[in-house]
């Protein structure tokens, strides 16, 4: 094996993309902007490539963080540049290095500052794979806080009508979360004197603290996921953002709160967790039922999709605080599944916005004569976003229902009824944009999937369909960081002698 | 006199130099033709601001130095502070030279007042008693009145130097007052005696506890600390703006300097008596930075009360009153430094027809227009938000953490929710210059020296993160060498 530090070059190739288009392109003509839309898609697609290399020389049977970079970066304060992954966070950095080529690929029609735009997408992409690569606390925390910027540009800029509002929503509800994320970062570094994350994972936090940690880092991942009351800020901004960064929010910004319970809440402050669960485990029911019923109401294609999203990050933190081995498999597969399910949802929605200029539900119907290939893309997706078995989305749903019930039968109950409140509302947009009669004049003329939109979705179905027919592959890399991660859960309860008290619940 | 009763000068030197140089140059622009020596004159005051940092790390090598028996210190606390006050005067002059030629005020004596300033500036640094502080303090008042005041046809220029002076003078006799206090209650003014008097636990009188109370008030009006601000929006507003620049960062880095030494050096022993007075001046200044800038439409006030916050923050520091906290604030000084000079270069860019404009909304659409400047301004904004990874992130992290370590929880969430909150404005200078459509553009070029200052500023701001050991390292012995480390 090369010693390549590929986990940094993984990272910072697209920002070496963004800095060439950014001193290299000069003007606004047709020219120019088309030199900065290929150096973006060779940036983030070479990108890709070499982050398959993550997984080739990934070793499925051990726990420990794989790629380790280490390089002092502040020695006075014991701060380093640390990275590494293992099973939890590798298959995010792919999810993140594919969806963003797709996503510079589905924005070839931007012709407003198209230069600018490429930037921030690719600095993007190097914030977000450098949040999944952290191994530092701090090192987390400046890449999963720069996300802002670039995504605050992207809804601010491209966006729609709204985009103002959305933007600083976005901007000042994120902001508030993190810094009391921040602070609980400071006391911790102050309690175990590092700010490694492995080292912080051996280290006992005392009960009294945990709990406050716990409910400080709650604050910012609660926000991200997002987790209801606190999901108000996600259907105005992704409503308001391009169909790209709709993608990438969906895609990939919302499993920063998830991973954040799974790599910081879980491990680091188990008692706490165990006394938080009912907590979770409550507001994310009303997330998974409220908001599937809302989502059940909308008129606007992106809102519900948005609403949508909500309902299944429901699933995420139930699965994540059930602490069962399916609960926390369940959703990190879910994770990864809606990833890729959303981020498609999110596209095709694009498709007919970029030809009618219009997400209102009630412009469409009977797409399914003009456009056949684009029913069937649809349909797929549709189909995993319910949870239909042979798809991705069935996979992550069975095993946290799964978790669930072991757990508790009633939070099984209440979370099965999401899965069937999904369906309606899905069958019913799919029946009222794709089936029907064509009668509306604007429809009559439009054209189905262009090849460079086909070119976007292959890769998407193609993995749907692979996770869920053959999940193994992606469930062997879980696997043992899921079983690692139990042990820490449990060596931590026992070692605050709260064992006996959990399993009796 | 016998050369061996002569203090030793080496520590004095680029004092001695400055003001000799300051007084050559003086003479030499009244002998000669004020308009052509004008840029020349700006550039030696340059050029003799660059040989005094020069001349600064000379004597460094040997940690701390007392002359004038024991009225002058030096040591690498004074020595980190020092280097920054002479860099704001330096950007102070470069900004200064094309607005003060647009604007028909092109006269030498801008360059000589800010030498005289940071001589003044320099003296508090370095006081290690009563007397001298004073000394240093009014050298560099006087000028700083005068400069605000620069501008003479201008009646707002002329309305901020008097109400500066008025107010400043008070806030000096506040800060005489209690010195006065202290000496009678003692019977000393060196810091040395002081110190040693103040063990640790020491129960003070009140009437000292009154005195030290007053110098506190005069040093908060210097800092513009909450409840001695009101002075600084205005004088902000009507002073020329590469003297709201200078007024922004240099008394600014001075006053903070002192009121360190001043609280950690003779009153450290006092901590309980003075630390709750701290710990209110900075949750109040970082919640009015924070809020009262909300409403402002005039970019310079807007800075004005954002200055007041970041004081505020700066002040946790001193509030936690360890070297941790003091560290954190001679980081935070650092960064402020480059980001407020940054973020004033911007704002001198506002020229529309060969006049200046002020309000914010004039910013509309400026990423199209210069695009350069927009994504400066847009580094400097995001960076004074705490948005990490730019400095302003970090010299935020470094003041928390101390804050975190002393277990000063409120004030360390306060600050968060206040940063929050400060958020806001800053990123509606963003939205206003990417978001929004041009009204009326702004005029072009922007200059060389402006140029200049702003690709310097920008680059330590947002690449501070790839190499932070320089100025961290700096600020760990500065901050230990006021603990007698």
């Amino acid at each position: 094996m090369l010693n390549l530090p590929i986990l940094s070059l993984v990272t910072f190739l697209p920002l070496v993309g963004a800095v060439i288009v950014f001193f290299l392109i000069r003007g606004d003509d047709e020219h120019s902007q088309r030199n900065a839309k290929y150096t973006a898609l060779w940036a983030s697609t070479a990108t890709f490539v070499l982050s398959l290399g993550i997984w080739a020389g990934f070793d499925n049977s051990t726990a420990a963080f794989q790629f380790e970079e280490h390089v002092a970066w502040m020695p006075d304060f014991n701060i380093s540049y640390h990275m590494g992954v293992d099973g939890i966070s590798m298959l995010f950095v792919l999810l993140t290095t594919l969806l963003t080529p797709i996503c510079i690929l589905a924005s070839w029609n931007v012709v407003t500052r198209t230069k600018e735009y490429m930037i921030a997408f690719l600095v993007l992409e190097t914030m977000m794979v450098g949040m999944f690569c952290a191994m530092d606390m701090f090192v987390f925390y400046i890449f999963f806080e720069a996300v802002l910027i670039p995504m605050f540009l992207i809804i601010g800029i491209w966006g729609g009508p709204r985009r103002v509002y959305a933007s600083f929503k976005f901007f000042l509800y994120t902001l508030l979360g993190s810094v009391l994320m921040l602070l609980a970062m400071l006391a911790m570094y102050n309690d175990a004197g590092t700010a490694d994350i492995p080292a912080l994972m051996k280290h006992t936090f005392s009960p009294g603290l945990q709990t406050w940690l716990w409910l400080a880092f709650f604050a910012s991942f609660a926000v991200k996921v997002p987790m209801w009351p606190v999901h108000t800020w996600l259907p105005d901004a992704h409503v308001e953002a391009p169909t790209a960064g709709s993608v990438i929010l969906a895609g990939v910004l919302l499993k920063f709160g998830g991973y954040g319970f799974l790599r910081f809440s879980l491990p680091m402050f188990p008692v706490a967790s165990a006394d938080f669960a009912p907590l979770i485990f409550t507001l994310s029911i009303i997330a998974v039922i409220y908001t599937s019923l809302v989502a059940l109401a909308q008129e606007d294609m992106k809102k519900l999709i948005a609403y949508s999203s909500v309902a299944h990050m429901g699933f995420v933190t139930i699965g994540a605080f059930t602490m069962t081995k399916q609960g926390i498999e369940g959703s990190i597969f879910v994770m990864l599944s809606h990833g890729i399910v959303s981020a498609a949802l999110f596209l095709i929605v694009g498709v007919v916005y970029d030809r009618i200029h219009s997400r209102e539900i009630n412009v469409y119907g009977g797409l399914v004569e003009r456009m056949p290939g684009y029913a069937v893309i649809f349909m797929i997706m549709m189909m995993a976003s319910v949870g239909l078995p042979g798809t991705a989305g069935f996979v992550g749903e069975f095993l946290v229902l799964v978790g669930a019930f072991s757990h508790d039968s009633w939070l099984a109950a209440f979370a099965a009824t999401g899965v069937i409140l999904g369906a309606c509302y899905m069958l019913y947009l799919y029946r009222r944009v794709v089936f029907g009669k064509l009668t509306k004049d604007s429809l009559k003329k439009i054209l189905d999937l262009s090849p460079r939109e086909i070119a976007v979705f292959a890769p998407l179905v193609f993995l749907v369909l692979w996770m869920g027919i053959y999940s193994t592959p992606f469930l062997d890399v879980i696997h043992v960081s899921v079983d690692h991660l139990m042990g820490q859960v449990e060596k931590g309860l026992a070692a605050a002698q709260m064992a006996p008290v959990f399993a009796g619940r | 006199m016998p050369l061996a009763d002569m203090p030793n000068l080496v520590p004095v030197l680029p004092e001695i130099f400055l003001s000799c140089a300051a007084m050559v140059l003086l003479v030499f622009g009244a002998y000669s033709k004020s308009d052509s020596s004008f840029r020349f004159i700006l550039g030696v005051c340059v050029v003799v601001l660059a040989l005094a940092m020069l001349l600064l790390t000379i004597p460094s090598a040997d940690g701390r130095a007392v002359t004038f028996n024991g009225m002058f210190v030096s040591d690498p606390f004074a020595i980190f502070f020092k280097v920054l006050v002479l860099l704001a005067s330096i950007m102070a002059i470069v900004v200064a030279r094309g607005f003060l030629e647009r604007q028909n005020s092109a006269k030498f004596e801008y360059g000589i007042l800010i030498l005289f300033a940071t001589v003044g500036m320099m003296m508090m640094i370095s006081a290690n008693n009563l007397i001298s502080l004073y000394v240093g303090l009014e050298l560099q008042s006087l000028s700083l009145y005068v400069l605000a005041a620069f501008m003479r046809d201008d009646t707002r220029a002329t309305e901020a130097g008097l109400k500066y002076f008025v107010l400043g003078a008070l806030a000096s006799g506040m800060l005489l007052y209690g010195s006065s206090l202290v000496y009678g209650f003692t019977g000393t003014t060196s810091f040395d005696d002081l110190a040693a008097l103040f063990k640790a636990g020491s129960h003070p009188s009140t009437g000292l506890v009154v005195g030290i109370v007053f110098i506190m008030a005069g040093l908060a009006f210097k800092v513009s600390a909450v409840p001695f601000h009101m002075w600084t929006p205005d004088v902000y507003e009507g002073a020329p703006t590469p003297v709201t620049a200078f007024f922004s960062v240099g008394p600014k880095l001075a006053a903070i300097a002192l009121f360190i030494r001043l609280m950690v050096g003779p009153f450290g022993g006092l901590v309980d008596q003075w630390q709750q007075i701290v710990v209110f001046i900075s949750i109040a200044s970082m919640m009015l930075g924070a809020f009262a800038a909300i409403n402002q439409r005039n970019i310079k006030r807007l800075m004005a009360y954002s200055s007041i916050g970041h004081v505020g923050y700066a002040l946790i520091g001193l509030a936690v009153g360890t070297e941790e906290g003091i560290r954190g604030i001679l980081i935070y000084m650092a960064i402020y430094l480059f980001m407020t000079m940054g973020a004033f270069a911007c704002i001198l860019c506002m020229r529309r027809g060969e006049r200046m404009v002020e309000g914010i909304d004039d910013l509309a659409g400026l990423s199209k227009t210069h695009p350069m400047v927009a994504f400066a301004l847009a580094v400097f904004m995001f960076s004074m938000a705490g948005i990490p990874p730019l400095a302003g992130f970090f010299g935020k992290l470094y003041i928390f953490l101390a804050a975190m370590q002393a277990e000063l929880y409120t004030l360390a969430v306060l600050g968060v929710l206040s940063s929050v909150v400060g958020g806001f404005y800053y990123i509606r200078i963003v939205k206003l210059m990417y978001f929004d459509d041009v009204v009326e553009p702004l005029d072009k070029p922007i200059g060389k020296d402006i140029s200049l200052v702003l690709l310097a500023t920008g680059l330590v701001v947002g690449l501070f993160f790839l190499y932070p050991s320089v100025i961290l390292g700096n600020a760990s012995v500065a901050a230990a060498s006021i603990f007698g480390g």
